[in-house]
C-alpha cells in the first residue's frame, strides 16, 4: 500500500522536489477575507510551519488544501499539476493526509482496524487481520511510529492516538501531511515525541504543513516559516537566522513580552478550601484521591501535572459539574460539596472549562448569546424571565472589544470563529464578572502569543483584585510564569505545594512522575 | 450574512413549487388536466368565504402539531408522539364537552380546551421522564404511546363514552356550551392557533426558558455546565409539546367535530412534522406551512368532482416538498445526534486550530 516513492530525494531546500503550491488564494466568509492572495510552497522533505494570529487564515488555508473548502479564487497545484480538491477524498487520492485535532478513529476497534478501514486488505469477506497488523508494523518501524497493532484505540493515551491517526495517512500514501495544532492537547513528553516523528517523516521526504502557536516547537522542527496576518502573508523567515522574540514580532506586528510582570502576592482569606476529596472519572474510576487544596484570595495557584492524573475531574468537582464521593468543597466559607454547576457559579465561581467545543459554547449560538452562556438569567441580561437583547450585544460589544475577538460582528456564530477566537470568547465571559474564585483549565490553549500575553495579564489582573485563581494547565511554562504557589498532582493527590521561588523545572518534573 | 439568510428562507418556498411542478406531471401522465386541478384547488380553498373557512379550520390543528413538534426539537427531542397526544387531548375535552352540562360557556369552553391541553400533556410528561432519568429514546417512547393511545381512544369512545343510540363508536355531542363558535364562516379555533404560533415563537426567542431548551438541544454538555438542568428541561419540552398537541385536538373536537369519533384526526400529528420542517422549525412560519397544507386537504373534494383527480395527489406533493426541504435538514439533523452522543470522527470541522 504505501509506496516507496517517497523514500528517495529526502533532501529538504531549495533544489527538492516541489510537492505542492497554492497561488494567489482567496477565500472569504461572510464578513471576512480569511485568505488573501495566498501563495506558498511545500518541497518534499520540508518541515513548513504556519504562523499567525488567531483568526490569520491558517486554518481556513490547510482546510481548502484538504478539500474541505474550495477556494474562491487562485490555484492549488500537486508536482507542478494544477488540481481542484472537492472533497478530502479527493485530497487523499493526491497524496494529502491531515492529523485533525479530533481524531476520527473508531474507539472501539484496534489500531491494526483502524489504519486500514476503508482499503482493507481482505481475506474473502473478513478483513485480514494479520496483514493489516503487518502493514502498521512495517509503517511504525518505517518512520519510528512506536504503537501496538493489536491494541483498541480507546485505550490509547491522546498521543498514541494521534500516531495512528499519522500512521493512517501514511497508509494511504501521503506524502504531503497537513496538522493543524496538533500539539495543542499533547502533554511536552508527547510533543517531543511527534516532533521527533516529525523530523523522521521529513528525513524520508514526507512534505509536512505545521500549525503550531508554540514558538519553542517552530524553532525546532520548522524548515521554514510563513506567517500570516489577516489571511495575508507578511513575511517568511528561517528558524536558524531568527528567535522566538522575532517570530512573535512579525506574527503580532510588535514585540511580546513573553514573561508574565507581576508583583509579589498578597494572599488573604481562604476562598477555596478543598478536604480530602475523592470524585470519579467518567469510567468510574477514583481519579481524586483524597485532595487536600486551599487557595486563598489575593493569589494564583497553579497545579502542574501529567495530564490524566485527576486534574479534569478536580475542576469539574470544584465548579459543581461531577459529584463528589466524599470530602468537602468550601468557596468563601459556604460548603459547595453538593452544589450544582448553577449555584457555585452564583457564589462568584468563574471556570474556564478544559474541553471548550463540548462544555464552554454552543457553535450554533451568536457570540453574544455564548458570552451570557452561564448569567443569561441574571440582571441586566434578564428580568422576570424575560431577556434583555439590549444589555446582552452592549456587554458582547465591550467584552469583544476588551479582549480581542476577531469577528464581523457580536451576531456571528460562534462556529465561525477561528480556534484561538472561540479560547477568547470563553475567557471573556468568565473574566467579565468579578468572580470570587476562578478557575481556569488551560487557559490559554490555542491562542496566540499576543493574547496568551493578554490573557496572563488578565488573570494577574483578578489577582490583584482580589481573587482567588486555580489554574490548571499541561504549559509547565504558563504555571510557572504565573502562579504564587505551585501545587504538583500526581495520581489524584496534591503531592508538593511550593512557593514559586522553590518552583524549578527540574523538581517539578521529578515531583509529576511519582518521585520525591 | 443577509444573502444567506434570504437564500435559506427561499428554499422551502422552491420546494413547494417544484413539487407543485412535479404534481402537475403526476395528474398529466394520469391523463387528467393539471389547469383543472389547480382550479379545483382554488375553488376549494379559498374561492369564497365558506373555502376560506374550510382552509382555516384544516390549518388549526396543524399549526398546533407543528408547533408541538417544533418545541420538541427545539430541546433535540422528536416527538413523533403528537398524534396520541392530539388524540387523547381530543377526547378528553369531548368528555368534558357533553359530560357537564349546567356550565355557562365562559366556563364550560376553557374548561373543555385545559382538558385537551392537559392530557395532550401527560402521555409527553410520560415520555420526557423516560427519556431524562431512564434514557429511554423518545421516538421509541412515543411511537408505543401512539399505539396504546390509539387503542385507548378507540375503546373509550365505543365502550364506556359511546353515544348509546348509534351503532358507530363515538362520543355523543359536545354542549353549546362547550363549542368554539364561527365568526362570519371564519372559526375562531384557527385565531386561537395563530395565537399560540406568536406565544411559542416568544417563548423560545425571548425568554430565559426558551434559551435554555435552545442550549439543552444545541449543546447538552455545554447546558450543563451552565448550571443548566438537562433533565428537568427535557421533560418540560416534551411535556410543553404534548400539551400544544392535546389542544390541537381539543379545538377540532370543540370547533369542527363536534365530537371525539375515531379516525376523524387521523394524521394530524404527522402532518405536524411535515409542518415543522417546512417552516425550518420556525414556530411563525408553522402558520402559511399549516395553511398551505390545510388549504390542499380542504379541496380534496373539489379536486375529486371537478377535475376527476385523485386526493391522494396532495400527499405526493407534499411528499416532494418535504423531500427536498427535509432531506440536508434531517442529515444535519442525525450528524448533530451522533456526535452529542459520543461518537467521534463525523465532524471534520472542528479542532483546536480551527
Ligand atoms: N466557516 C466559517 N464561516 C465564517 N467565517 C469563518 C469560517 N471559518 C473561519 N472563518 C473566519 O475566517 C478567519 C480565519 O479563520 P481561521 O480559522 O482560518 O483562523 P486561524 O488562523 O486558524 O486562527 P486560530 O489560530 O485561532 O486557529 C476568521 O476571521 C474566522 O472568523
Ligand atoms: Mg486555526
Amino acid at each position: 500500500m504505501v509506496s516507496d516513492r517517497i523514500d528517495h530525494d529526502a533532501a529538504a531546500g531549495g533544489t527538492a522536489e516541489l510537492l505542492l503550491e497554492a497561488r494567489g488564494i482567496t477565500k472569504r466568509f461572510p464578513g471576512v477575507v480569511a485568505n488573501a492572495d495566498v501563495s506558498l510552497q511545500l518541497h518534499r522533505g520540508e518541515i513548513l510551519a504556519l504562523l499567525g494570529e488567531n483568526g490569520a487564515g491558517k486554518s481556513t488555508l490547510v482546510k481548502m488544501l484538504f478539500g474541505l473548502y474550495r477556494p474562491d479564487e487562485g490555484e492549488i497545484r500537486i508536482k507542478g499539476e494544477p488540481v481542484t480538491l472537492r472533497s478530502p477524498k479527493d485530497a487523499i487520492s493526491r497524496g494529502i493526509g491531515m492529523v485533525h485535532q479530533h481524531f476520527q478513529l473508531v474507539p472501539v476497534m484496534t489500531v491494526a482496524e483502524n489504519v486500514v478501514l476503508g482499503a482493507e486488505p481482505c481475506r474473502g469477506r473478513f478483513i485480514d487481520q494479520r496483514r493489516a497488523a503487518a502493514e502498521v508494523r512495517k509503517l511504525s518501524e518505517r518512520y519510528g511510529l512506536a504503537v501496538d497493532p493489536a491494541a483498541t484505540v480507546e485505550d490509547l493515551p491522546v498521543g498514541t492516538q494521534q500516531r495512528v491517526e499519522i500512521i493512517k495517512a501514511l497508509f494511504r500514501g501521503a506524502e504531503i501531511l497537513i496538522l493543524d495544532e496538533p500539539t495543542a492537547v499533547l502533554t511536552p513528553q508527547e510533543t517531543d515525541e511527534l516532533l521527533q516523528i516529525m523530523r523522521e517523516l521529513a528525513a524520508r521526504g514526507v512534505g509536512i504543513i505545521f500549525i503550531t502557536h508554540k514558538l519553542r516547537e517552530v524553532m525546532a522542527v520548522a524548515d521554514r516559516v510563513e506567517v500570516l496576518r489577516g489571511g495575508r502573508v507578511v513575511g517568511s523567515a528561517v528558524p536558524s537566522r531568527t528567535d522566538e522574540a522575532g517570530l512573535a514580532s512579525m506574527m503580532v506586528g510588535r514585540t511580546v513580552v513573553l514573561r508574565v510582570d507581576k508583583t509579589p502576592a498578597q494572599p488573604g482569606a481562604v476562598m477555596l478550601r478543598v478536604r480530602a476529596l475523592q470524585v470519579d472519572d467518567d469510567r468510574h474510576q477514583r481519579a481524586v484521591r483524597g485532595l487536600d487544596l486551599e487557595v486563598r484570595a489575593g493569589e494564583i495557584v497553579g497545579v502542574a501535572g501529567v495530564q490524566g492524573n485527576g486534574q479534569r475531574e478536580l475542576v469539574e468537582a470544584i465548579c459543581g459539574m461531577r459529584p463528589i464521593r466524599s470530602g468537602t468543597v468550601e468557596v468563601d466559607g459556604r460548603d459547595t460539596t453538593s452544589m450544582n454547576a448553577k449555584a457555585v457559579n452564583g457564589l462568584g465561581v468563574a471556570h474556564i472549562p478544559e474541553d471548550r467545543e463540548k462544555h464552554g459554547l454552543v457553535g450554533s449560538y451568536t457570540i453574544a448569546d455564548d458570552l451570557v452562556l452561564n448569567r443569561f438569567d441574571e440582571e441586566p441580561f434578564a428580568r422576570h424571565g424575560l431577556r434583555d437583547f439590549t444589555a446582552i450585544d452592549k456587554q458582547a460589544e465591550q467584552l469583544v472589544q476588551r479582549f480581542d475577538v476577531r469577528t464581523p460582528s457580536i451576531h456571528t456564530e460562534t462556529n465561525a470563529l477561528s480556534g484561538g477566537n472561540k479560547q477568547k470568547v470563553i475567557v471573556a465571559r468568565e473574566l467579565s464578572y468579578d468572580a470570587k474564585l476562578v478557575v481556569a483549565a488551560q487557559p490559554t490553549r490555542g491562542v496566540d502569543v499576543g493574547s496568551i500575553e493578554f490573557i496572563h495579564r488578565q488573570l494577574v489582573a483578578e489577582r490583584d483584585r482580589g481573587a482567588a485563581v486555580l489554574v490548571v494547565s499541561a504549559e509547565l511554562d504558563e504555571i510557572l510564569g504565573l502562579s504564587d504557589r505551585v501545587a504538583v498532582m500526581s495520581e489524584g493527590r496534591i503531592v508538593a505545594m511550593l512557593p514559586i521561588e522553590e518552583a524549578d523545572r527540574d523538581r517539578i518534573g521529578l515531583l509529576m512522575a511519582g518521585g520525591a | 450574512m443577509n444573502r444567506q439568510r434570504v437564500q435559506s428562507a427561499l428554499l422551502p418556498v422552491v420546494a413547494v413549487l417544484v413539487a407543485f411542478l412535479i404534481g402537475a406531471i403526476v395528474v398529466l401522465a394520469d391523463g387528467k388536466s393539471p389547469v383543472r386541478a389547480a382550479e379545483a384547488v382554488i375553488k376549494g380553498s379559498m374561492a369564497n368565504r365558506a373555502a376560506i373557512g374550510a382552509t382555516l379550520e384544516k390549518a388549526t390543528p396543524l399549526i398546533l402539531t407543528g408547533l408541538a413538534v417544533i418545541v420538541g426539537m427545539k430541546a433535540g427531542l422528536f416527538n413523533i408522539g403528537a398524534q396520541g397526544q392530539l388524540l387523547l387531548g381530543s377526547i378528553m375535552s369531548a368528555y368534558v364537552g357533553y359530560r357537564l352540562t349546567v356550565l355557562p360557556t365562559v366556563v364550560h369552553l376553557p374548561l373543555a380546551l385545559l382538558a385537551g391541553v392537559a392530557f395532550g400533556a401527560v402521555p409527553a410528561f410520560v415520555v420526557g421522564v423516560l427519556k431524562a432519568y431512564r434514557g429511554v429514546h423518545e421516538v421509541i417512547a412515543t411511537i408505543m404511546m401512539n399505539t396504546i393511545l390509539v387503542n385507548l381512544t378507540d375503546w373509550l369512545a365505543g365502550g364506556p363514552w359511546m353515544q348509546p343510540d348509534q351503532a358507530i363508536s363515538k362520543t355523543p355531542p359536545i354542549q353549546a356550551s362547550a363549542e368554539i363558535p364561527k365568526v362570519a364562516d371564519l372559526p375562531v379555533g384557527f385565531f386561537l392557533a395563530v395565537v399560540m404560533a406568536f406565544v411559542v415563537w416568544f417563548l423560545l426567542s425571548r425568554t430565559t426558558l426558551g434559551f435554555e431548551l435552545g442550549t439543552v438541544g444545541a449543546n447538552r454538555d455545554a447546558a450543563h455546565y451552565a448550571g443548566m438542568s438537562v433533565k428537568g428541561i427535557t421533560v418540560l419540552a416534551m411535556t410543553l409539546s404534548g400539551a400544544l398537541a392535546g389542544l390541537g385536538g381539543a379545538i377540532e373536537t370543540q370547533g369542527v367535530v363536534g365530537r371525539f369519533e375515531p379516525g376523524f384526526n387521523r394524521g394530524l400529528g404527522f402532518d405536524g412534522i411535515t409542518i415543522a420542517l417546512l417552516a425550518k422549525v420556525s414556530p411563525r412560519a408553522a402558520i402559511p406551512a399549516a395553511l398551505l397544507i390545510g388549504a390542499l386537504r380542504a379541496s380534496s373534494t373539489q379536486l375529486q368532482s371537478i377535475a376527476q383527480v385523485a386526493p391522494e395527489i396532495v400527499d405526493v406533493i407534499l411528499a416532494v416538498a418535504l423531500l427536498l426541504v427535509a432531506a440536508p435538514m434531517i442529515i444535519r439533523w442525525a450528524l448533530r445526534l451522533r456526535n452529542a452522543s459520543g461518537v467521534e470522527g463525523v465532524n471534520l470541522n472542528t479542532g483546536w486550530g480551527s
